[in-house]
């Protein structure tokens, strides 16, 4: 027949394929076993905000940690992989990790609740880890983890803390702008002499978190009143970070409100003619709203010990110098040096603010839509 | 059972086996429609306001809006491609035709990010003109850069299914128009466009239905579309209830959109009664040059603009010492598991687009209606619902690859329904009858003669599947095994953090890849005399 060996290609191909799907499906069971929590009962609200105490556990215990963790990373793997590695090298524990958009596996956990195979939660902001403490989804992290940081860069109930700092700044175009010339406020940029000139990502988390932490500073009138005196000034919008940094750097726009590290990535690909840097607020100025990449241990997992020593780890001088050095972002742990251009956290002075308040990110919502700065 | 009523058909094994098959596959798309209702019915009053707020039905009307749009442009770019690169002697009409269809392959956001790199106020274009004086573009951002965007990169969804129609088609209807002494352009309008009714709609509907669920070229073109807003919910405020009342909107805007193209189909069934023949092709003559340019037009801005962006970036990454090794892996994973996934998607769109064309009926109406419905959600509603249920009802096989799969067939089952079921409409019944009336089986019957003169369609189905599932993302981040990288989660993570090189190889790869499928439907085609 005409079609026979056509046929019997597709059938051949069509064979292998439902072959390979179940080794492939066998292979994974395998994996998966030694991450199933097996005491899925459904029930999310046995978490609690408990104090450190009732989990603590002395630092031999935890020395001796083994076996494997899952963490769900809202940081990219090119920016926490290598440290990840290291971890595994130095500790014989094995991590695997789900990379992912921050809200989007914290959105993951809510709907896996007491199923979640994940043991450690990594975020991009504050706000998140806050959402799912709000949640009890977390455990409580041991008092001397905690005590490696600043008061004000982790959780006031002991649910999440901070790995690395993250600030606001202006970044300007070099060609259009002189920096002398910048407000010393964040505030001032409604001034009409900036119409047509901003760029802005109002849909952006970083953008939202710092809106939050203009509005519990400040309080809702202002927040309002800037939202409302930025739009006067037909800023325009982008995605992201990254295109408005972009934005910047093309004269599409001559100021863009973004997170400090992105200038560095882009130096370090296109070199020193790129034409944008950034501008730092100083003297507590909320412009300068400095929010955290922070960690977590999920209420559920069956490896508090290894989830413990992995929080611990990356509080230690050498996660914190890698993130200084390779993601160019603020140590949060006092001695490590920052080595890329930038003001000292000390000679920052950021804005003093309970980070834990940013959670608060459906009332943002709700001032970005009444503003009109969100559809 | 339902699927026969009315028909004088016995109701064997076979048809009944089919019916449930179909059933099935429907049942499995209905699961993210039934996740949102779980969600709404959470807290229903607050669902319903969020619904029926203005800011919702505002952003409804400009989505609906945007979808109409992208699918008349879509259509109007496809159509003339179609026929040029089937019907005339157009030079390297086949490699033409490969080059239309790629675009398919470039994922919506970088698609998006490469116009406003080209287009944008202070863009490529702009550099060039600036001694000229012009400061400035107008402004690309919006409704009209998130149409250009869809519409340039979502046509070949209908220039696949319409080129299949013309290459099948009977020429003998033309050649009766012709002998009547109708030009050309007549026969055309008349008698050959009314034929590519069917595949045309089916392929409007999938642009229509993507543009609706697409979320990258609308954040990067700032156009506020229900699935933006639906991205925002979650993004900010982690908020499943409000941003599941958004989704149910757009599940009902597709069941509109569903429902109409329905009506557009008609009754209409083409199969051709004599063995086709072909005849030679159109002499365009002084249109040649026209012609070309057309295509080359439309190859310069939705292929080559991309690629060469993403060759910029590369051959800055290599200049600078990057390897292309870190890449291999994530090749691999992509090829491997979008294969499976294609295989899986046709073959589950086989027998609802068999009871769809040969078991009409309110049944397979309602089965295969019903299979579009999650087709207009964002990847990241359908991710979820597989969390949700992946996680709490399949524990044993959340985040594995048959999941996954899984995922892959729930998104992207229209996309092989709509090519499998034009090419069944173009099988003549009568070659089946014959068969059995030779006492041949009717399993037999279908394995020697319908699908034989399916596999094209099959083929064409599974190279859509292929290049989409290349390029999804939220449902391959969250339940791909840990540690399944693959390209298009390599391109993401890196450009997301600003590393455009690397990005670029991942990205590059991903559309060399993706292209393979249509050289090898390109090239097993028979070349006409």
């Amino acid at each position: 027949m005409r079609f026979g060996p056509r046929l019997l290609t597709f059938l051949v191909v069509a064979i292998l394929a439902a072959s390979a799907l179940l080794i492939a499906a066998c292979g994974n069971d395998d994996d998966s076993g030694a991450d199933d929590p097996g005491t899925g009962n459904g029930d999310d609200t046995a978490a609690t905000d408990t104090p450190a105490d009732d989990t603590d556990v002395s630092e031999g215990d935890r020395a001796d940690a083994s076996g494997s963790i899952t963490v769900y990373s809202g940081r990219s793997e090119e920016l926490i992989g290598p440290i990840i590695d290291r971890f595994e090298e130095d500790t014989g524990i094995q991590v695997n990790v789900r990379y992912g958009d921050t809200p989007e596996l914290a959105a993951t956990i809510l709907e896996e609740g007491s199923n979640t195979p994940a043991d450690v939660y990594i975020a991009q902001d504050a706000g998140s880890l806050g959402l799912l403490a709000n949640e009890n989804m977390l455990a409580a992290i041991p008092g001397d983890i905690l005590g490696r940081v600043g008061t004000e860069y982790r959780a006031e109930n002991d649910t999440w803390v901070g790995l690395s700092g993250r600030a606001r700044v202006v970044a300007y175009n070099t060609e259009m702008v002189d920096p002398d010339e910048l407000p010393g406020s964040i505030l001032d940029f409604t001034d009409p002499e900036w119409e047509g000139r901003i760029g802005w990502a109002p849909t952006n988390a970083s953008f939202q978190s710092f809106v939050t932490g203009l509005r519990v500073v400040e309080g809702e009138d202002t927040a309002r009143e800037w939202l409302e005196g930025i739009r006067a000034n037909n800023p325009r919008e982008y995605p992201n970070n990254t295109s408005t940094v972009e934005a910047v750097a093309s004269g599409e726009v001559e100021v863009g409100f973004v997170n400090h590290y992105y200038l560095f990535r882009f130096l370090e690909e296109r070199g020193e003619e790129f034409e944008s840097r950034n501008y730092y607020f100083e003297d507590g100025d909320i412009g300068g709203l400095m929010n955290v990449a922070g960690t977590a241990i999920l209420q559920n997992t069956d490896n508090q010990l290894a989830a413990e020593r992995f929080i611990e780890y990356m509080l230690e001088e050498e996660a914190q110098d890698y993130f200084a050095t390779e993601t160019f972002e603020f140590p949060l742990v006092t001695g490590v040096e920052v080595s890329f251009d930038v003001p000292a956290l000390g000679d920052l002075d950021p804005v003093a603010i309970d980070l834990t308040d940013l959670e608060d990110l459906r009332g943002t919502i709700e001032l970005l839509q009444e503003t009109g700065v969100l559809p | 059972m339902a699927v026969l009523r009315g028909r004088p058909v016995q109701l064997n094994a076979p048809a009944i086996a089919v019916g449930l098959l179909a059933a099935a596959v429907a049942g499995a798309m209905l699961l993210p429609a039934l996740y949102l209702l779980i969600r709404v019915f959470a807290d229903l009053g607050a669902s319903f306001d969020v619904m029926t707020g203005s800011r919702a039905l505002t952003s409804l009307r400009d989505t609906v809006m945007l979808a109409a749009a992208a699918a008349l442009g879509a259509v109007a770019i496809a159509v003339p491609a179609a026929w040029l690169t089937t019907r005339t002697d157009l030079p390297f009409a086949r490699t033409w035709f490969v080059l239309l269809s790629l675009p398919l392959a470039i994922p919506s956001y970088i698609a998006a990010m490469t116009l406003v790199i080209f287009l944008g106020p202070r863009g490529m274009l702009q550099s060039w003109l600036e001694p000229l004086g012009v400061d400035r573009l107008p402004d690309i951002y919006g409704f009209w850069g998130a149409w250009l965007a869809l519409t340039l990169f979502t046509f070949p969804y209908v220039l696949l299914p319409v080129r299949a129609a013309l290459s099948s088609m009977d020429r003998s209807l033309e050649e009766a128009s012709q002998s009547l002494g109708k030009s050309g352009i007549v026969t055309f309008v008349r008698v050959v466009l009314p034929q590519l009714r069917p595949a045309a709609a089916a392929g409007a509907l999938l642009v229509a239905l993507y543009t609706l669920s697409d979320f990258g070229a609308v954040s990067i073109m700032n156009f506020p579309s229900l699935s933006q807003q639906i991205y925002v919910q979650y993004r900010g405020t982690l908020d499943r209830d409000a941003a599941a009342a958004l989704a149910i909107l757009l599940v009902l805007v597709a069941v509109v959109v569903v429902v109409a193209e329905g009506f557009t189909r008609g009754r209409a069934r083409y199969h051709p009664v004599s063995a086709s023949r072909r005849p030679g092709r159109i002499r365009l003559g002084r249109w040649k040059w026209a012609a070309l340019a057309y295509v080359g037009a439309i190859v310069s801005i939705a292929l080559v603009l991309p690629l060469g962006v993403l060759a910029w970036y590369t051959s800055q990454g290599l200049a600078q010492g990057e390897s292309l090794q870190a890449i291999r892996e994530p090749g691999l994973n992509s090829a491997y598991v979008s294969l499976i996934a294609a295989i899986v998607t046709v073959l589950a769109a086989l027998p609802v687009a068999y009871l769809a064309v040969r078991r009409p009926g309110i049944f397979s109406v309602v089965v295969e209606r019903l299979s579009y419905s999650g087709y207009a959600l964002p990847g990241i509603v359908i991710a979820l619902t597989l969390v949700f249920f992946g996680a709490n009802y399949a524990p044993f096989l959340y985040q594995t690859i048959p999941l996954l799969v899984f995922a892959y067939m729930v998104s992207f089952l229209p996309q092989a329904l709509g090519a499998t079921r034009a090419s069944f409409l173009q099988i003549n019944p009568k070659t089946e009858e014959a068969g059995r009336s030779l006492g041949k089986s009717p399993l037999h019957v279908f394995f020697r003669i319908t699908l034989p003169q399916l596999l094209p369609g099959m083929t064409a189905a599974g190279g859509l599947v292929f290049l989409t599932v290349m390029k999804e993302l939220p449902a391959t981040l969250l339940l791909s095994p840990i540690g399944f990288d693959t390209l298009a989660i390599q391109a993401w993570d890196l450009s997301r953090e600003g590393f455009f090189t690397r990005a670029s190889f991942a990205a590059s790869v991903l559309v060399i890849i993706s292209a393979v499928p249509m050289l090898i439907m390109a090239i097993r085609e028979r070349t006409p005399a």
